[in-house]
């Protein structure tokens, strides 16, 4: 340590005159630009305090000269936004589903509001695509579980699948035939080749001549005779080759004797009538929709029975 | 004797303890880390009982010097290894995560590997084992030099390094086993925290310790950021982690603080972090090894007196920031931010005084790889304290909060600033430290810095890319009036700038692999043939504590 003040050569600058392990320290001012800069910080920031919340106001709480909120400015967004879409919204709630393909304007609000909340809610399931997953509907295609004309899809939506406590809900249930021993691991084997014989993923053979009896006995009642399935139970069409759960051999299998419950939420009591009706049209959209059916109640043998194996 | 055997009988009783703890614990978790706690007090009742001397076996196996007129350096030797390890490991974890993120399956459907684990032992790893154990090896080297005396406690340091590293493994496998505050930079549990408090004041006993100590009237700018990082640190730890355990014998803890309170404790804490932690430390080893490699006095006594209290004051207010548009009352929102704005200028305070430190010196930017490398560091220092401020705005905020933009900030700090600040502190360091003539290779430092420059780079940019994407697309509206994307088709968006940023993720750990290499040939003695670059020379005869105050 010496108090030696010196010019540094390289700068021509004073040192302060202390050194530590040979650092010594220059003198040099603070330069201006620096101060400068950091008084404006300062001074935009104390406007800034006096024009946003930041002093106790008359009535205790926080404000600034702007009268500006983080929660005002959020509902000013949302009423802005909820206004713009009122019309669309109004003309909606008050559409019958049935009448909206006639109107190709309010049809188009409708797909589009749709998309939009389909990625909100629906995405998680049914994949961003609509294409689904193991378990979830494909929405894109015209095999349909329950129905895919505008008024059937908005109900599938707003009553849901199985689900508790929900009178209108949609609801059927396959029985385990393996877990409660109804049929044998022998004849779940027989019934298994019998449906991949009927999917055309198998030829005939001995165990699926004895699975088309077990099926006629145990099966037919749902699925159909045919297998075609049947939408008033949401009983998949096991003739495709659109399969829910998989159609391989262990999958059937593993569906016969355990039976499967896949379930949707009711919308009804979580969105409002014109978001629901923007779900159906959006869906009915993709490829798959259907027209609504001529006042006949039941289609029940029509060839698209549903999706699959499966509950 | 009585001594010896009191210590080893010390030992004995917190290994029995530990025993007894993990074989009434309430979980699993605590019953491994009383195991390692355990373990760790047999090996330590065994080195003090056996009577070996281990310390001059360690010097010998890591080739140290052993001049006692000299610094008290091993446990900066130590750490010096130590930085190496760490920083080798949470680099590794970093690369590793980067490509869960691409590439999900590399989660491998375990628990203890899923991101969510793998995480916080990455940011823990680079963060406090990497980052701590160079800022407790250069507080040690530059307390002692610029104090002119030995480090003081000389047992309590090697207390503060052995029992900083038995943290750094508690806190890893905690959460690799699940064990969790969920604070983010404050993960681990309880138990952890108060055996850290532990240490941490200990750390602050030796640091102050050494400066009353002193042979200097004057206290360098280096100690003053130290000892306010020391000082700042353990305050934050405290009131961040006060919790209350489920049981004694258990892992869980509950926070005393809830909801919006609790949030703003740990943003308090997260944000000042970042502020004491990775500035104000990493500011005081910058301002020691700068003007040594630079050979050339610092730049403003007057500029790095205001600086220092300006960023003390202002950076404690900022925390929060974090929480914009969020339940935090707005007011606090509006200091958050307006904090966070003046403090522009005090952080570009530290950048002013290192890169104007070259004057007279900067052709040695060309020349020297190691000052290249400082005034990256700088470099990177200046962008991310004036990105931060930006960010702070609500504005800006809106936009950038919850984005990979975030992630970008901070790694161009982490990286940029932090990273190439230790490397150039440890290959300042390990020459002198092992009484080297110079480093094995100056050419591999020249690679090591290129590596990381792109490395960072290509980090930086596609997470800033990605981040600005992530935002844009989120809040985009379509013509009818309804948002346009899914939140998983902005993810799927990002694919190929995660791929790019972890790219960048494996020139940065291939420069500090041959970091690592190099400063083992190093301390085993050798030197590479090569065309020679800029040496900073080394006074031998300077570099030692002032017994007697010399007569002037």
């Amino acid at each position: 340590m010496s108090n030696n003040k010196r010019i540094d050569q390289p700068t021509g600058t004073e040192t302060v005159g202390h050194e530590w392990d040979g650092i010594e320290e220059l003198n040099t001012p603070l330069p201006r630009w620096w101060l400068w800069t950091f008084y404006a910080t300062i001074i935009f920031s104390i406007g800034y305090c006096i024009v946003f919340p930041f002093w106790p106001t008359a009535n205790g709480a926080p404000g600034g000269t702007s009268g500006w909120s983080s929660r005002d400015e959020l509902q000013k967004t949302l009423d802005a936004r909820a206004e713009e879409l009122q019309p669309v919204h109004t003309a909606l709630a008050t559409t019958a589903i049935g009448k909206l393909e006639a109107q190709p304007e309010l049809m188009q609000q409708a797909i589009a509001g749709g998309a939009a909340a389909f990625k909100v809610h629906c995405v998680q399931c049914h994949g961003s695509g609509a294409s689904g997953s193991k378990g979830y509907p494909n929405l894109n295609d015209d095999d349909w579980l329950w129905g895919g004309d505008l008024a059937t899809i908005e109900k599938t939506i707003i009553d849901g699948i199985r689900q508790p406590n929900h009178p209108e809900t949609r609801f059927s249930q396959m029985p385990a035939f393996g877990r409660d021993g109804i049929l044998s691991a022998a004849q779940i084997e027989d019934v298994t080749s019998f449906v991949r014989h009927i999917a055309g993923q198998e030829g005939a053979s001995a165990a699926s001549q004895r699975g088309q009896a077990l099926y006629e006995a145990n099966c037919a009642v749902c699925h159909g005779p045919a297998g075609k399935g049947d939408r008033t139970q949401g009983a998949p069409n096991l003739t495709d080759a659109i399969w829910l759960y998989g159609g391989d051999r262990e999958t059937i299998k593993h569906t016969i004797t355990n039976s499967r419950y896949g379930v949707m939420p009711a919308w009804g009591e979580r969105l409002d009538k014109a978001t629901i009706r923007m779900l159906a049209a959006y869906v009915h959209s993709l490829g798959g929709g259907e027209a609504a059916p001529t006042p006949q109640p039941v289609e029940a043998a029509d060839a698209n029975g549903g999706d699959n194996v499966g509950g | 004797m009585v001594s010896l055997v009191l210590r080893s009988g010390g030992w004995f009783v917190v290994a029995l303890l530990a025993f007894l703890a993990l074989a009434f614990s309430a979980d699993t978790g605590f019953a491994i880390h009383m195991g390692i706690v355990m373990l760790a007090a047999l090996i330590t009742m065994w080195v003090t009982m056996s009577g070996a001397d281990y310390g001059s076996i360690a010097r010998g196996i890591l080739r140290m010097p052993a001049d006692q007129s000299r610094y008290d350096d091993d446990p900066i030797r130590w750490g010096v290894i130590a930085i190496m390890f760490w920083g080798l490991a949470g680099f590794l974890a970093g690369l590793y995560i980067a490509l869960q993120l691409a590439f999900p399956v590399l989660n491998l459907g375990l628990e203890w590997t899923t991101f969510g684990r793998l995480r916080p032992l990455h940011t823990s790893a680079v963060i406090f084992a990497f980052g701590g154990n160079a800022l407790i090896a250069t507080s040690f080297y530059v307390v002692q030099r610029t104090c002119r005396a030995r480090l003081a406690f000389p047992a309590l340091a090697r207390f503060v390094f052995w029992g900083y590293q038995l943290f750094i493994v508690l806190a890893a496998t905690g959460y690799l086993l699940g064990i969790t505050e969920a604070r983010e930079y404050a993960e681990p549990e309880w138990y952890v925290d108060l055996w850290l408090t532990v240490v941490w004041v200990s750390y602050l006993a030796v640091f102050v310790g050494t400066i009353v100590k002193r042979k200097e009237p004057h206290i360098y700018v280096a100690n003053w950021f130290f000892l306010s990082f020391i000082l700042t640190v353990a305050m934050l730890h405290l009131v961040n982690n006060l919790s209350m355990p489920v049981s004694l014998l258990g892992s869980k803890s509950y926070a005393a603080f809830s909801g919006v309170q609790d949030a703003l404790t740990q943003w308090w804490y997260g944000h000042n972090a970042v502020g004491f932690f990775l500035t104000a430390g990493f500011l005081g080893m910058m301002y020691y090894f700068v003007p040594k490699q630079a050979e050339r006095p610092v730049y403003s006594y007057r500029l790095s007196i205001i600086h220092f209290w300006s960023l003390i004051f202002l950076y404690i207010w900022a925390g929060p920031h974090h929480l914009h548009y969020t339940a935090l009352p707005d007011w606090a929102q509006t200091m958050g931010m307006v904090f966070s704005v003046m403090l522009w200028m005090p952080s570009w305070g530290g950048m002013i005084n290192g890169l104007m430190t070259l004057n007279g010196a900067w052709d040695k930017i060309r020349t020297d790889p190691i000052i290249r490398m400082m005034v990256m560091a700088l470099a990177f220092y200046g962008m991310s304290t004036f990105e931060g401020p930006m960010l702070s705005i609500k504005a800006v905020n809106s936009l950038s909060h919850y984005t990979d933009w975030t992630v970008g900030h901070v790694h161009s700090g982490a990286l940029g600033w932090n990273g190439m600040i230790t490397f150039a502190a440890v290959y300042y360091m390990a020459p002198r430290l092992w009484n080297r003539q110079r480093l094995y290779s100056l050419r591999m430092v020249n690679w090591h810095f290129w590596l990381s420059t792109v490395g960072i780079v290509l980090y930086a940019a596609s997470m800033w890319v990605a981040g600005i994407m992530q935002g844009l697309m989120w809040r985009e509206y379509g013509a009818d009036g309804y948002l346009v994307y899914s939140f998983a088709e902005v993810v799927s968006a990002m694919f190929p700038m995660y791929v790019i940023r972890a790219a960048g993720g494996v020139l940065y750990l291939s420069g500090a692999i041959l970091m690592a290499y190099n400063v083992w040939m190093t301390i085993a003695g050798h030197l590479r043939e090569e065309k020679p670059m800029t040496e900073t020379p080394y006074n031998e005869a300077a570099d030692r504590p002032l017994v007697v105050a010399p007569a002037e």
